[in-house]
Formats: C-alpha cells, structure tokens, sequence
C-alpha cells in the first residue's frame, strides 16, 4: 500500500518539474514555475520518507538542517556572482551524486548484492557525479577568480586528459565483468575527481556559459545514471528534464560563438596569442563623458550593447540612470543582449532586470541587428568580442564566423573601455579604429556616472 | 527485490529527454539565468536516493556519506529555489507612465 502511494507522490512530482519548466516560458508565469518545483521537491520528499527502508531519521534531519543552513546565505549574493554561486551548486549536485553511489556500492557489496547492470549504473553516476563535482568547483574558482582565468596548457594536454578518462571507463568495464573487485572502484573515483579537474585547467573565461551549462546537463546525466542504480523513475525523469537544459543552453551558447562542443572542450580557446597578427599602429578618437551626454541626447534611437565588462564594473545601475534620463527626453533607448554576452546564460538579461529596467528593452541579438543601421548611436558597455566586426571578414580571426551584433552599422558608436587592451579573447578589435567610433576610456561606472550627471546638468536639476 | 524492469526505466529516459527539449525551447531567453538555477534545484532530486542510503543504516560508511549527500542535494534545493525566485521577482514590464 505505502509502495503505491509513494510511486503517486513521485509521479505528482515529476509533473510538477515538468510544469515549473513550461512556466518558465514567460515572465509573467515564470515565479509560479517555482512554486510548481517547490510543491514538486516537497511530494518527491515527503513520499521518500514514507519508504518503509528507513529505520532512522536522526541523521537525515540534522543534514537537511546543515542543508538549509548553508543554502539561504548562498541564495543572497550579490547577482554579479551568479555564475559562480550556479557553478558551485552542479558541483555540490555532482557531489551528493557521487557519495550516493559510493555508499550504494559499499552497501551492495557487503550484503553481495551486485549485480552487473547495477555496478555498470553505479560506475556511470560515479563517473558523472565525481568528474562534475570537481569541474564545477574548478569553473567556479575561475569565475571567482581563484584559480587563473586564463586557459591553463600543458604539452599533450588533450590525450592525457582522454587518456585518464579511457582508464576509468575500462575500469567501470573491468568492474562489470568482475563486480567484486575491490581495488578497482577507489580507481575510478580517484580518477573521475582528477579528470575533472583538468577537463576545465585549458578553458577559458570566455568560454565559461558553455561549460557551465554543459556541467549542468552532467549534474543531470549524473541523477539519471542514478535513477537507473536504485530504480527510481522519478530521478530518471527530473534528471533527463536538468540534463536536456542543459544540453540545449550549451548548443545555444556553441552556435552564438560559432563553435562546436569538441573545440570548446579541448581547443583552449583565449590563450593570448603568440604575438603573430602584430598590429600596425592604429589611432582610435577618444570622447569625453560631456560629448557622449551631448550625441545621446541629440539621437533618436540609442542602442546600448551591455558585456561582461558592465557586470566587473557594476555599472548596471548607471546604466539604468542613463536609460531614466534617455527615456525622459523621448529617446528610444533599447539593450542588445549577445546570447554569450556575460559568464552564463542569460547573464546580462538578470543584471539589468536587477537595476530595474524593463525587460520588453531587452531584445536578442537576431531581432535587433536588422534596425541597427537606422541607430543613430550604440553605446557598447563592458562588451567586446561580440561586436568585432573581424567575426564576419576576417578569416584569420580566431572568432571568424561567430554571430555578432553589427554595432559598425550604426551612425555612431561609442565604446566604453578601460583601455586599448584586447578583451578576454585576447583579440584586437578593429570597431575601435573606425571613423564613425569613439572610444570613452575609463572605469565604465565612473564613465557612466559623470554622463549621466552632465545630462542632468543639463536639465537643470543639478 | 522485484525484477529488474530496465525497458521501463529506458523509455521513461526517453520520453522525459524528449519532453526536456520542447520545454526548454520554448523558455524565453530572458530567463536562461534562472533556467539553470531552476533546473539546479529540480536535479537536486538526488535527494532521494540520498535519504534512502542514509535513513537505511545498512553500514556505518554507506550512512555518513550519504548524509553529506543529503547536506549538499538540500542546499542546492533551498538556495536554488530561494535565488530562482530572487531573479524572476525582478523582470518587470515597462510600467504605464507615471
């Protein structure tokens, strides 16, 4: 009896997850989406303590207590670390997998009771689970900048890597033939954790929504391998829903970037090139924050292409005050969101909802690069890669081919920078040589505020 | 232990896959930040299994390492849902003028 009331709470769950997704679809459904998960996670709990198995609830209470306390701060920081907080979350979802299987393993073989297709599901969650672990808390490390941004390489780094995996998989196969022996499981823990680790060592920070989102379709991956070792179709099923996002946001961000999954995982991507293309001494016109305040105001469509760069300098809210201050005087003022623009999906779209703008100013890349040539001016913030107009001609250039937003066919751009440097892809971009571009260096919140304090000036609101 | 019901288990894969895709196509590229914290505490789901190995006390090891998993799989499903609901309260449409 309890068996089928159970399977009724997991089966109620697993509609829920469904619903919570299909809510997302709008932001004017998306929070009821969160009350669906919520009502989902509480029924697949509920129904799980009910299993007649469970002799003792001393220690999962006080886990679940650690579990909240370590969640609610986790949940407050600041929006500007979502990626890491995200990164850190596949790697504690990788983590609790990998541990479940491990003890699922040691339980089995004590009582004898493994088989061979549950020693194949258990090497797979182990696998998943231990090489997610350590990859995300590696990715998070890059985003909080502990660990070097910079693509880490080493000399065959790619067949080591490879190498390391084919070990611990013929191992995981050794192991179904055998389940029984012992030395070779600790084998393939050991070497999932140290595969992870140098899966992310040669990526970098630029690459990061990619490997994000592929680390979330593993923590995916991982609940269904586990799913498949403790039969539980409600773990299948919530695991293939997480590992399909997962899946479809790395495609997402791969064709934004005109890159395929094999070359974003082993192609090292950001290394600063070996001074190969020297570039001839080009001068780019620099504008003060007053003559950027004076072309805004006399413009009638203004175009803001906003970039990791605004999220380091926190300029969001500037750029807010600006958009109040555009608004006002009737200019239409709208925002080019690059799908890879920021370190995670959909970076950018959050950061600006946070300072308040609306989120019908915020357009995609394919429905808003057609008007781009009746703009009267772009303001790129913090971005670069995503409008080097090199992505179209220039073959030689290692982001030939990526889609970009055509800020060189608006009347005039303005570029907010810090200096001359190359961005993270450590190219050269040559929007900032053109006649129609005009560079206004400086820390873009600064650069921001004093436009916005001009244009206010001028209303005479002091 | 009941019969092993693998075919099952693989088309439930399956369809779920294929249930995964056509819905998160459809979510607005707005919202891709919260998808994944979305999908994050959703896969916390591990959450069963890690309940399971812990409250069955079957080895001492089995038992703590599951409670760790029941640690970790709790904060992704508190911090997840809690930081999804933070970001979407903020996507707000262009208000009637004031």
């Amino acid at each position: 009896m309890s068996h089928g009331l159970i399977q009724l709470t997991y089966l109620a769950a697993a509609a829920l997850f469904i619903l919570s997704l299909r809510w997302l679809s709008h932001p004017k459904t998306a929070r009821r989406g969160v009350i669906a998960g919520v009502g989902g996670m509480t029924l697949a709990i509920v129904g799980t303590l009910m299993a007649p198995e469970i002799v003792n609830y001393t220690w999962i209470a006080v886990a679940a207590a650690v579990g909240f306390v370590i969640g609610v701060p986790l949940s407050w920081v600041p929006l500007t670390a979502v990626p890491q907080r995200t990164a850190l979350s596949h790697a504690f979802g990788g983590l609790a997998v990998g541990l479940v299987g491990t003890a699922k393993y040691i339980v089995w073989f004590q009582h004898g009771e493994l088989t061979r297709f549950r020693i194949g599901a258990i090497v797979l969650e182990v696998i998943l689970g231990f090489l997610t672990f350590t990859g995300s808390l590696m990715a998070a490390g890059k985003l909080q900048e502990i660990v070097p941004t910079r693509p880490i390489t080493y000399p065959n780094q790619n067949f080591v890597n490879l190498s390391l995996l084919a070990i611990a998989v013929i191992t995981g196969l050794y192991l179904t033939i055998e389940p029984y022996a012992a030395w070779a499981f600790p084998v393939i823990v050991v070497l999932s954790l140290i595969f992870g680790v140098l899966l992310i060592l040669p990526i970098g920070g630029a690459d990061m929504p990619t490997v994000i989102s592929l680390l979330n379709s593993y923590a995916g991956l991982a609940a269904v391998a586990m799913g498949f070792a403790i039969e539980n179709k409600l773990l299948i099923t919530a695991g293939a829903l997480d590992g399909s996002s997962g899946l479809i946001l790395s495609i997402i961000m791969c064709r934004a970037m005109n890159r395929s999954f094999t070359n974003v995982l082993f192609g090292a991507f950001g290394q600063v090139q070996p001074a190969g293309t020297a570039v001839e001494a080009k001068t780019a016109k620099s504008a003060t924050p007053q003559d950027v305040a004076e072309l805004l105001t006399t413009a009638d469509r203004v175009v803001v292409i906003p970039g990791y760069g605004m999220a380091v300098a926190q300029a969001q809210h500037k750029v807010r005050e600006l958009y109040d201050q555009l608004s006002k005087r009737g200019v239409d003022v709208k925002f080019a969101i690059h799908p890879v623009a920021g370190r995670m999906p959909g970076h950018m779209n959050v950061l600006l909802a946070e300072a308040e703008i609306p989120y019908d100013a915020l357009v995609e890349m394919d429905d808003i690069n057609p008007d781009l040539p009746q703009t009267d001016v772009a303001l790129v913030v913090g971005a670069n890669d995503v409008v080097n107009p090199a992505a179209r001609h220039d073959k030689s250039s290692p982001i030939f081919g990526m889609p970009i937003i055509d800020v060189d066919k608006c009347k005039t751009v303005i570029a907010i920078k810090r200096s001359m440097n190359p961005g993270f892809a450590g190219i050269d971009n040559e929007l900032y040589y053109l006649d129609r571009t005009l560079m206004a260096f400086g820390d873009a919140k600064a650069v921001l505020g004093d436009v916005v304090k001009s244009l206010s000036g001028e209303a005479g609101v002091h | 232990m009941a019969e092993l019901d693998l075919w099952s288990m693989l088309f439930v894969f399956m369809l779920a896959t294929f249930v995964g895709f056509q819905v998160i196509q459809n979510v607005s590229r707005l919202l891709h930040t919260p998808l994944m914290s979305l999908t994050n505490a959703i896969s916390a789901i591990a959450v069963v299994g890690a309940i399971l190995i812990t409250g069955e006390e079957e080895s001492r090891a089995a038992t703590v390492l599951g409670a760790v998993a029941v640690a970790a799989s709790m904060t992704n499903i508190v911090s997840g849902f809690l930081i999804t609901d933070r970001m979407l309260k903020m996507f707000r449409e262009r208000e009637p003028k004031r």
